[in-house]
This record gives C-alpha cells, structure tokens and sequence, in this order.
C-alpha cells in the first residue's frame, strides 16, 4: 500500500519540538508557578460591569470611596486596595478587581452604590470568595482521578488492543493536558475552577483522538504480514494517512466551536475555551505526532529482539 | 428507479422529528434549571464547626440545613438549593434572588441565640431551644412577646434559680435584643422575650428565632454572587456563541460531506434537542461551563460521522456501489466509534467515582452526551443514511464527496 506523507520519517523533530515546549512548561512552572485565581489563592475577586470605558485609577479612587462610606456605615473589613485591576471584557466594559485579602460581604452594596452613582445604573457586580482549601482539595481530587482514569484506560486497551497502545495513550494524553498547564503559565493566564473542567475535557478528547488512530493501526496490523520494525513503520505511516481526514475534520469542527465560545463568550469563559482550543490543538498533533511514533518505536524495538533472539540461541 | 416508500419513510421520520421539537422545545427550554451564572443569584458553601465539643453527625447536618431552609423561607425565595456535601459541609445556591444584599445578611450571618449573665458569660444557647418552638403572645396588658420553649426545663429552673434578681440578656449574635431581669423561678421551660413594639415584629423575631437555632456553627468556606444582569448577559453571549460555532459546523459538514453532510447536521439537531430534554429529566443544571461542555458534545458528536463518512468514502472509492460502501462503512466504523467512545466513558466514569461536585457534574454530561452522541450520530444517522441511499433519490458519488475520477476499479 502507498501513502502520501511518511510521518514516521520526522518522529525525531516532533520530539524535539514537544520536548522544548514540555520544557519551557517545567522552566516556567518552576520559576513563576501558575497565576492562580481566588479559587486556589486567598482572596476575594470582584468583577465590575460598567458597560462604558474607563481608566484603572478611577476604579482604584472609587474604591477607596465606597471604603470611606463602609467605614462611616459601621463595616469591619473593608480594606479596598485591590492588588490587581483589570479591563476585560469585549468593549472593555469590566473591570476586574482583585484583592489579596478577604473582603466583608457587606461592602459590597457600597460598592455598588459607588458605582453606580458614577457611571450609571447598570453597574453590576460578580463577587467571589473562596476558601483556597476548596480550590486545592478540588485541583488535587482532579488530578488524582485523572490518575485513576488513566490507569483504567490502560487496562481497558491493554484488553482490547495491547499494553503499549494503553502507555502511549497515557502519555499523549498527559502531553496534552501539561501542554495547556505550560501555555496558561507562560502566558501568565488567570487560573481557576473551570480550567480543571477544561483540563478534563481535554483529557475527554485526547483519548478519543488517540483511540480512533490506534483502531485503525491494529485493522493494518491483521491484514499486513508484519515482522520486523520496518514493516511496523509501513502500518503506522498507512493508518495515520488513512485517518488523516478524520483527525483534520473532527478538530476542525471542535475547534470552530471552541474558537466561537473564545471569541463571542462572556468573560467567565474566556479563559475556560482558551484551553479547550489549546488542548485540542495539542490533543491532534499528539495523537498524530506523538502517539504513533512512539508506540512504533516501542513495538519495532520489541520485534527486532524477538526476531534476533533466536539466532543469537542457535 | 426511485423508490417510493423508502423516500417517504426518510420524509415521514423527519417531518414526525421536526415537529415534535418544534412543539415541545420551549417548555423544555423554560423547565431548565440555570445556574446562578447563568441567571444571576448566591452561593455560599459553609462548614459545619461543632459547639462545644459536640460531633458532627449527618443528623445535625440535616437539621442545620432544615434551619437554613426555614431561615430563608422567611425571605421568601422560591426554590432554594441547600445541599449537604461530604461529611460537613452545606452548599446553598439561591438563584434568581431579587434582593441579594438581603440574602447575604440572613445567610451570612448564622443568627445565633444566646443568654448571657451580667458577666456576659453564655448560660444558653439556640440549641437549648426546641426547635421550631419559638411562638408569638400577647402579655396581660396585650403587648405582644415572643415565647421560647426549652428542650431542658429543669436546666432553665437552675438557671433562673440562680440568677434570680439579676437580668439575663438575650442575644442574637451580639446584638442584644431585650435584657429581662429574672422575677421568679420559672419551672415549666418557657423563656419569654419582652420589648417588641408591634405583634409584626414579634413575629419577625419569632421565624427568625426558629429558624435561627442552627444546631452547628457555620464557617463561610466559598461564596460567590453574581448580578442577575450580569447572568442574563452571559447566557445571551455563551448560546449566540454556541449558536454561531454550530452553524460553521453544519455548514463544514455540508460543504464537505455533502448529502451525508444534511443528515449528520439534522442529526446533530436532535442530538442537542434530546441532550436539552435529558437535562431537563435528570434536573441537571446548567452552568456556563456546562453550556461549553455542551457545544463541545457537538463536535463530539460530530466526530462518530466524521469516521463513518470516511470509511464509507473509502468504500466508495474502491469502486463499491453506493449501498455496498454505506453498509459497509457504517459496518467497519462502528467498532471504532464504540471502542473510542468506551475509553472515554470509563473515563469520565472513573473521574466521576473519584471527583468533587464540580467534576462530577462535568463527567455526567461528558456520559450523558457520548451516549446521546452514540444513539443519534451512529444509529439516528445511519437509519437516515440507508433510507435515504435505498430511495435511489440520489446516486451520484460527487454528492457523496468523491469524485469519479477517485473510484477505482474493481
């Protein structure tokens, strides 16, 4: 059988290429960590809707407004010096505030108030406030019964297929989803609970991605003679060209809804469709570029010594 | 030769389809249950402290949330959702409040009812009261007073024995609210509150006295309020999205698949109907995160046509005929579409077994959207497909997306 493209020929640039990102990914985790969210960090995060234009210093003197009126009101708590300010939003219509410390509920009319007697009454307010433990105990469950799951599927395919279609499954999967956590690092992306939703989605999607290419190896491997690693490289070069539409379309069409949430949602889910056009970019390439690759290294490696072995004996 | 009933059984199962959406889509729609995101409302998650050494059962818990509920009963939201999650915590979601500074104030500060000697020591507390046991009166001269019960009457005699002549404050959380001086020993375990102007206020006390006796003490862990505006806005944005990033799907679909292409939109029509019906039924609500994961089930879905229009491409170009390639594309794919589809399930069943409530509430739609995609994508769509190729209504292969040039001969 022929094909078109030998994606087998280049397995070492994709390595490389996935090795010098998984690497900025560490370098960067290591010295800036993520920009963790008030879901993982203590902390209130207010989001302002102003509907209109405005500038940061306004927004800080407006606060310390509302706290001098808290104060007079007789409300604990109200230090209002936010650590960050930002414009957000697609007419940059929200300012998004964040404070470091803990802020009293009932300010939060005040503000409003504040608000809403400078810029108008459709001023409206989105508070959160969370207990990092939450955040934390949520990140680490998640990232256990990701664990858990992935061991499940490494059975499941070693049953089906075989063990090493499972391992290779795994990692293409944890390439996907470190890939994400990297990029959200690097670009200093807020962090929070739905980037764990979009984590495991992508995880969802990788696996899929990976499966369908896998099938359609282990339906070459039973109609072609296979015995040496050579011929391996044949198969996998024939499946991936054979798959080739499928894992083009199928991103495509997840991507064209993903970009649309980025583009045309709301706020809250910015940074959630970010990942998810991420994780699906990563989750195509690395079942075509990674996966394949290396589950052909591993099985032509293991037929080369099961083939040697012999005369070596004899 | 075009034949008929096949042709009329394609048009009859989609005009039955169509119209059954049509009519029962805005009901469905309306019964949905948004989010707080999504519509606007309060969200607290508390943990449950015990008092005084006392543990915490899944009894008291329950109870604590009774008295919750009660508590905002007297704000008169409808359909609160209190929740008890793990061992000691009560998630409580009031969505669609109008007043939400008002909810905060009630919620966020759990009432708590204590007397106190001179020296502000605590002689009593709310969980001395009998639940629900807090009644309105009128005294002799008519004023009216709020009536306590006591779960211990003889607890309340000591007390009152020893404290005769000298006044014991009755407090909710600081504020004292009447500081009566004890008169008379008082053995039949009725504590009465003086000072209420009106029998409204009375009253007032009186709710928030019965629902305030929380038998544990409640530490705000997480909180989140969001404008109803704001909510508002967000679902307009996220559905127009979602909208707009299904409609390159179809037309992706269309363009390159062709008549297939027509079916897998159509039956992506149903698929995001029945997902919409399934939430409704398993009362699932639906967040902002939950609507991108719905989207994305489109693409997902979308992925089961995808594999079978290439396989049945395939079929085509190595010169099968029309209804050969269908029967067996559909046939070879679908081992591949379950056993996909299978990873990923166990999956989201295995995050769902270890996960918190957000990730399990996203591994059920991730279940509830495979399957769907499963029924209507593979089955829904191959059903259509065969009729469709059966009425012989259309037999060129370009309107398969091959061209003739691409069949090779047998």
């Amino acid at each position: 059988m022929n094909y078109k493209f030998d994606f087998y020929k280049y397995r070492k640039i994709y390595f490389i290429i996935s090795g010098v990102i998984m690497l900025l990914g560490i370098v960067s985790l290591l010295i800036f960590g993520l920009n963790l969210g008030v879901d993982f960090k203590s902390g209130t995060r207010i989001e302002i809707n102003i509907e209109q234009n405005f500038v940061e210093k306004d927004i800080r003197s407006l606060l310390k407004d509302a706290e001098t009126a808290a104060k007079e009101q007789g409300i604990k708590d109200v230090d209002l010096t936010p650590s960050i300010v930002r414009q957000a939003g697609n007419k940059n219509g929200i300012a998004v505030v964040r404070f470091d410390q803990t802020i009293n509920s009932d300010v939060l009319p005040v503000i409003k108030e504040v608000f809403r007697s400078k810029y108008g009454e459709q001023v409206d307010l989105i508070e959160s406030k969370v207990d990092p433990t939450i955040g934390r105990e949520l990140a680490r469950k998640a990232f256990y019964a990701v664990l858990w799951a992935s061991l499940g599927i490494i059975i499941y395919v070693s049953i089906r297929f075989e063990f090493r279609f499972g391992v290779t499954a795994i990692i293409a999967l944890f390439h996907d989803a470190f890939f994400v956590i990297a990029i959200f690092s690097l670009l200093r992306l807020e962090v929070d609970l739905t980037f764990i939703a979009a984590i495991l989605t992508i995880v969802g999607y990788s696996i899929n991605d990976t499966i369908v290419i896998f099938d359609r190896i282990r339906e070459n491997m039973k109609l072609n003679k296979v015995k040496r690693a050579r011929d391996i490289e044949n198969i996998v070069n024939i499946s991936l060209n054979q798959t080739l539409a499928r894992s083009i379309n199928t991103s495509l069409t997840v991507l064209f809804t993903a970009l649309a949430l980025f583009i045309l949602g709301g706020e809250g889910i910015k940074n959630f469709s970010l990942a998810l056009v991420l994780g699906l970019i990563s989750g195509a390439y690395s079942s075509i570029f990674i996966a394949a690759p290396i589950w052909a290294l591993w099985k032509g490696k293991d037929l080369d010594k099961k083939k040697f072995k012999p005369q070596i004996e004899s | 030769m075009i034949r008929l009933n096949r042709l009329l059984g394609f048009i009859a199962i989609i005009v039955v389809l169509t119209v059954l959406m049509i009519a029962t889509i805005k009901p469905v729609l309306n019964n949905i249950t948004l989010g707080l995101d999504l519509q606007g409302g309060f969200e607290v998650l508390y943990q449950a402290i015990p008092t005084d050494g006392q543990e915490i059962t899944t009894q008291a818990l329950k109870e604590t949330a009774a008295a919750i509920d009660r508590r905002i009963d007297v704000l008169g939201v409808t359909e609160p959702r209190i929740e008890i999650e793990g061992t000691d915590r009560i998630r409580i979601q009031l969505a669609g409040v109008p007043d939400q500074d008002a909810a905060r104030e009630l919620l966020g500060k759990p009432a708590k009812l204590t007397f106190r000697n001179v020296n502000n020591e605590i002689l009593l507390d709310g969980s001395d009261l009998v639940e629900g046991g807090a009644s309105v009166d009128l005294d002799k001269i008519g004023r009216p007073v709020v009536v306590l019960k006591l779960k211990d009457a003889d607890k309340f005699r000591d007390i009152t024995a020893k404290y005769i002549g000298q006044s014991i404050g009755i407090y909710l959380d600081e504020e004292l609210i009447t500081n009566p001086v004890v008169n008379q020993v008082i053995s039949t375990g009725d504590a009465i509150i003086t000072g209420q102007e009106t029998v409204e206020e009375a009253q007032e006390l009186a709710d928030l006295l019965n629902a305030g006796a929380l038998p544990l003490d409640l530490k705000e862990l997480q909180s989140q309020s969001v404008g109803a505006t704001l909510g508002m806005k967000a679902l307009e944005l996220t559905i127009k999205a979602g909208i707009i990033g299904a409609i390159f799907v179809l037309l992706f679909m269309i363009f390159y698949y062709r008549v297939p292409g027509i079916i897998a939109s159509y039956a992506l029509v149903v698929y995001v109907y029945l997902i919409l019906v399934l939430f409704w039924l398993l009362h699932v609500t639906l967040t902002l995160p939950g609507i991108a994961a719905l989207v994305l089930g489109v693409g997902m879905a979308i992925d089961a046509n995808i594999i079978t229009y290439e396989r049945i491409k395939e079929e085509l170009k190595s010169g099968k005929s029309l209804l050969s390639s269908v029967r067996a594309g559909s046939r070879r794919s679908l081992s591949t579409i379950i056993d996909a589809n299978i990873t990923t399930i166990l999956a989201a069943i295995v995050l769902y077994i270890f996960g918190t409530s957000l990730i399990r509430g996203f591994a059920i739609t991730l279940i509830v959207s495979i399957i769907v995609s499963l029924i209507t994508a593979v089955y829904g769509s191959k059903l259509l497909l065969n009729l469709f190729v059966k009425s012989n209504l259309v037999t060129n292969p370009r309107a398969y997306g091959v061209k003739e040039e691409e069949i090779s001969e047998l």
